[in-house]
């Protein structure tokens, strides 16, 4: 089997790596997103302490 | 040997143990997604019916599955909060519901991607994909009804009542291609067994076990950071490491 047929998938490419595609995104977004909440907690936490009212 | 469960649902034990754990899930999470999908891809054999189209199940069945699982789960843990006023585990719940939601999505894109070849339509208002749209918009609805309370005590306590009486959703899910006549096929996975193929089997099933372990990875990162923001003001998150720099 080579490559180019792999991806043709007897047609159904579209659907397939439509399926396979959009799954990986959501991952990869809600990753991201998870890293980027992190961040910005931490960032409170340091600007709070900062300010002087982190007790 | 007794153990003190209750230590480690103290808040400030579990953000230790969350975040050791983490590495672990996601490691072992990706080697299976490759496992799975090499064994769906290179492995299965093209089906007699549905030609290479029917390969979407690898990624549509463990969705949905963790999909409906997610919710019993985050049920589960809003219910404990309720009852047990324990805040870890309505900190639990409220972390799970994004990746369940994300997971019904993934559930109903790759249905639609999938009945379009199929069946000529991508969504047809039968039973199975309709109480799946209404398990995501239990989801959604819970998300904004917690985030809608300023008070987070009284947010848990009145999105875990949500999340409770919705969870009688999911067997509707699981049993509507039984109870009704759907257009949506059969369970693929019956608690009797199954007429698939094996490999077929194990990669759904190892595509199923690393969906969870990225769903366990991923909830465990976002409830740390619940953790944090609602224990700001306690004496052991001043002296966390990562918050002195």
């Amino acid at each position: 089997m080579n490559w180019g047929e792999f991806f043709y998938m007897k047609g159904y490419a579209f659907y397939v790596w439509g399926s396979y595609g959009a799954a990986l995104l959501i991952f990869l977004i809600e990753v991201m997103l998870v890293r980027h909440r992190r961040k910005i907690t931490l960032q409170n936490l340091r600007m709070m302490r900062d300010a002087g009212d982190g007790d | 040997m007794a153990i003190n469960w209750f230590k480690y649902s103290a808040p400030s034990t579990f953000y230790g143990l969350a975040g050791k754990a983490i590495p672990w899930f996601s490691i072992s999470s990706a080697i299976l997604f490759a496992v799975g999908l090499y064994i769906g891809f290179f492995v299965a054999p093209t089906d007699a019916q549905q030609s290479e189209a029917y390969r979407i199940i690898f990624i549509h069945v463990p969705a949905s599955i963790l999909s409906m699982f997610i919710y019993l789960v985050m049920a589960g843990y809003a219910a404990l909060g309720l009852i047990f006023n324990t805040r870890l585990s309505s900190m639990m719940a409220s972390a799970l519901a994004p990746t369940g939601a994300l997971f019904a999505l993934i559930s109903l894109w790759t249905g639609a991607l999938w009945g379009k070849p199929m069946w000529g339509a991508w969504w047809v208002w039968d039973a199975r994909l309709t109480s799946e749209l209404i398990l995501l918009f239990l989801y959604l609805g819970y998300i904004a009804l917690h985030a809608s309370i300023d008070d987070p005590r009284r947010a848990d306590r009145a999105s875990a009542v949500l999340a409770i009486i919705g969870s009688v959703n999911v067997p509707i899910i699981y049993f509507s291609v039984k109870w009704w006549n759907t257009l949506h096929q059969g369970a693929t996975i019956k608690f009797t067994g199954t007429s698939m193929h094996v490999a077929m089997q194990q990669a759904m099933f190892t595509v199923l076990v690393a969906c969870w372990l990225y769903a366990v990875a991923v909830s465990l990162a976002r409830v740390r950071s619940i953790i944090l923001e609602r224990e700001r003001n306690t004496q052991w998150v001043s002296e966390l490491p990562e918050a002195k720099l």
